[in-house]
C-alpha cells in the first residue's frame, strides 16, 4: 500500500461510484436474481413462482444430460489448455531464441488473438463442412472421420477449432514470461549445463511457472466461458448434445426451455467451479512457485 | 555453427506456427474471391478469383436479415459504437475507481476491493437471463445502451490500473500535494498522464473485447437495426462466396488495431518499461 495517500472524505466515493453502480445494477442485481431463480420454480401456467429449495439443483444432478456437458467442459478445458499452452510455449522459446526477426515472428503470431470466437468457429466449419471441408476429408480418409456421428471425432473439430486462436494468447504470455527472465541467469546456467535442452528444463521451465499457471487459469476461463461462439457456429453440440460445455447447456436450457430455474441452478454451478479452481490456484500453487 | 543449425530450426518451426495461422485466413479470402459455382464445383481456393469488388460490395449493401432491413455497412457501424462505447466506458470508470482504491485510506478499504474485484469470476455467461430482464425491466432492450453497459460492468481494466498505481513511486503524491494539488488535479494532471501507456492497452483491449461479444447481442437485440457483425455472421443468408466475404471483413477492424497498436498493447499489459 501507498505510505502516502489521501485521507479519506467524500470525493473517495466519487471516483468509485461510476464503476460501484454500474456493478451493483448489472451485475449484482442479477447474480441476486440468478439465485432467486435457482430456488423457485414456475408453476405450470406461469402464473407465479414457488420457493422450492434444492430441488432445482437435484434436479439437474438427476440429469444424465448435465453431467455429459459437465465431462465434456473438463475433458475439453484439459486438452485446450494442454495443446494450446504446449504449443504456445514451443513457439515462444523458438522467437526468443532467434537473432534476427523477432518482431516480425510476434506481429506474424498476434493476430489471431483479436479473432471473435464466433468467427472461429464460421471458419472452422468451411474446413469441416462435409461438402468441401478439406481437414474433413482429410480426417475421413484417414479413419472415417464424420463429426455428424462420431464422439470422438466432434470432440476433435472442436478442439482443433478451439486451440487455433488461443495459441496467440499462449504465445505472447511465454515469450514475455521469456524476455523478463535476466540474462545472467541465463548465462551463469550455460556455464553450469552445457545441454540445452536440459538447462530449459531445470532453469528456464520453473522460472516460467508464474506464466505457466497464470495462462492455465486464462485456458480454462477460455475453454469454459468463450467457446460459447464456437460450439454455437460448428457442432451445437452434435451428435446428441455431448459436445455441450456447461455454459452452452444452461442457455440453451433457459432459452430454449425457457427453464430459468435449472438454468440459474446450473449458473451457480458454475459459480461455485470456477471459485474452487480460483481457490486451489491460489491456495496451493501460487504458494509453491518461484517468483524472480 | 551448432548456434546456426539451431536459429535454422528455430526458424522452421516458427514458420510452420505461422503457416498454421495465416493457411486458413488465407484459404478463405482466397475463396472470397472467387463464384459461388467454383467453390461449388472445386472447394475452397487457394489462389485469388476475380469477383473480389462483386462479392465484397454486394454483402456490404446488401439488405439482410429476416425483415430485409440490415446492411452490413450499418452492422459494422453498430459494432464499432458498441465496442468504443465498452472500451471508453469501461476504461473511464476503472481508471478512476482504481485511483480511490490506491491514493485513499479508509476502513472500508478490503470490503471495496473484494466488491470489485469479486465480479471477475462471474462473467456475464453465467448471469445472462438475469441481467437480460434486468435491461428488460428499465426498458434498454434494442439500444446502444443495452448492448455496451453490461459489457462494461467489469474489473479486469481496475486490476491492471491498480497493479500500475501500486508501482508509481510515492514522492509523486507528495511532491504534488506541496504543489497544493487537490485529489482531483493530482488524478487529472499527474497520473492520468503517467498512465498513458496503460490506457491505451485497456482501451485496446476492452475494445476488442466488445467487439467480438456474440452471445449478449444475440439476446439484447431483437430488432436488426441493432446487429453487430460479430452476431450478424450467424443471421446473414446469402451465397457461400458472400458469407466468406462477411467473416474476412468481420476479422479485419480487431486485426487491424492489434497489430497496428500491438507495441503499446503489449508494453501495457506486461508493464515493459
Amino acid at each position: 500500500m501507498k505510505k502516502v495517500q489521501f485521507k479519506s472524505s467524500y470525493s473517495q466515493y466519487l471516483f468509485l461510484a461510476p464503476q460501484l453502480g454500474i456493478l451493483l445494477i448489472f451485475l449484482y442485481w442479477p447474480i441476486i436474481q440468478t439465485f432467486r431463480d435457482a430456488f423457485t420454480m414456475q408453476d405450470a401456467f406461469g402464473f407465479g413462482t414457488q420457493f422450492v429449495w434444492f430441488d432445482n439443483f437435484l434436479f439437474i444432478f438427476d440429469d444424465p444430460a448435465y453431467w455429459i456437458a459437465f465431462k465434456f467442459t473438463i475433458i475439453y478445458s484439459f486438452v485446450i489448455t494442454l495443446i494450446t499452452a504446449s504449443i504456445g510455449l514451443l513457439l515462444a522459446v523458438q522467437a526468443n531464441n532467434v537473432m534476427h526477426g523477432k518482431s516480425a515472428y510476434k506481429t506474424l503470431l498476434i493476430w489471431p488473438y483479436a479473432i471473435a470466437p464466433a468467427v472461429v468457429g464460421v471458419m472452422a466449419n468451411y474446413f469441416f463442412s462435409e461438402r468441401f471441408g478439406l481437414l474433413y476429408h482429410l480426417f475421413n480418409n484417414l479413419w472415417g472421420f464424420n463429426w455428424y456421428e462420431s464422439v470422438f471425432d466432434s470432440y476433435i473439430y472442436l478442439i482443433i477449432a478451439g486451440s487455433w486462436k488461443q495459441i496467440s494468447a499462449n504465445f505472447i504470455f511465454f515469450l514475455a514470461g521469456l524476455q523478463a527472465i535476466q540474462r545472467s541467469v541465463i548465462e551463469a546456467s550455460m556455464i553450469d549445463c552445457k545441454n540445452s535442452v536440459r538447462r530449459f528444463w531445470t532453469i528456464t521451465f520453473p522460472l516460467l511457472m508464474p506464466t505457466t499457471f497464470f495462462l492455465i487459469i486464462i485456458n480454462i476461463t477460455y475453454a469454459f466461458f468463450d467457446t460459447f461462439g464456437i460450439i454455437d457456429t460448428t457442432t451445437i453440440g452434435a451428435p446428441s448434445g455431448e459436445t455441450r460445455t456447461l455454459v452452452y447447456k444452461a442457455y440453451m436450457d433457459g432459452f430454449r426451455g425457457l427453464d430459468l430455474g435449472s438454468a440459474g441452478a446450473q449458473s451457480i454451478m458454475m459459480m461455485f467451479i470456477v471459485l474452487f479452481i480460483t481457490i486451489f490456484q491460489f491456495r496451493y500453487i501460487e504458494g509453491r512457485i518461484h517468483y524472480n | 555453427m551448432t548456434r546456426l543449425i539451431t536459429s535454422g530450426f528455430s526458424h522452421f518451426i516458427l514458420f510452420i506456427g505461422i503457416l498454421i495461422m495465416i493457411v486458413p485466413v488465407w484459404m478463405i479470402f482466397a475463396s472470397s474471391t472467387h463464384t459461388g459455382l467454383t467453390i461449388n464445383t472445386h472447394g475452397l481456393q487457394m489462389f485469388l478469383g476475380d469477383s473480389f469488388y462483386e462479392n465484397y460490395m454486394r454483402v456490404l449493401l446488401y439488405q439482410g436479415g429476416f425483415f430485409k432491413e440490415i446492411t452490413a455497412l450499418k452492422m459494422f457501424l453498430n459494432s464499432f459504437i458498441m465496442a468504443t462505447g465498452v472500451a471508453i466506458l469501461s476504461v473511464i470508470t476503472s481508471l478512476m475507481a482504481a485511483y480511490a482504491l490506491v491514493y485513499y485510506r479508509t476502513k472500508y478499504a478490503t470490503l471495496l476491493f473484494w466488491i470489485i474485484f469479486v465480479t471477475i469470476l462471474v462473467p456475464l455467461e453465467l448471469r445472462i437471463f438475469p441481467t437480460y430482464s434486468v435491461m428488460a425491466e428499465l426498458n434498454l432492450v434494442n439500444s446502444y445502451f443495452g448492448l455496451i453497459v453490461p459489457i462494461s460492468a467489469s474489473a479486469i481494466a481496475t486490476l491492471f490500473f491498480r497493479q500500475f498505481y501500486k508501482t508509481v513511486p510515492d514522492e509523486l503524491l507528495e511532491s504534488a500535494k506541496l504543489d497544493g494539488a487537490n485529489t482531483w488535479r493530482f488524478f487529472v494532471d499527474f497520473l492520468v498522464p503517467l498512465s498513458k501507456t496503460m490506457i491505451v492497452a485497456m482501451l485496446i483491449f476492452m475494445f476488442v473485447f466488445g467487439y467480438n461479444q456474440y452471445l449478449w447481442p444475440l439476446l439484447v437485440t431483437s430488432s436488426e437495426q441493432y446487429w453487430t457483425v460479430v452476431m450478424g455472421l450467424k443471421m446473414m443468408s446469402g451465397s457461400i462466396v458472400h458469407r466468406f466475404a462477411f467473416v474476412m471483413m468481420s476479422m479485419v477492424p480487431p486485426i487491424l488495431i492489434i497489430i497496428v497498436l500491438q507495441k503499446h498493447f503489449i508494453k501495457g499489459v506486461f508493464q515493459d518499461k
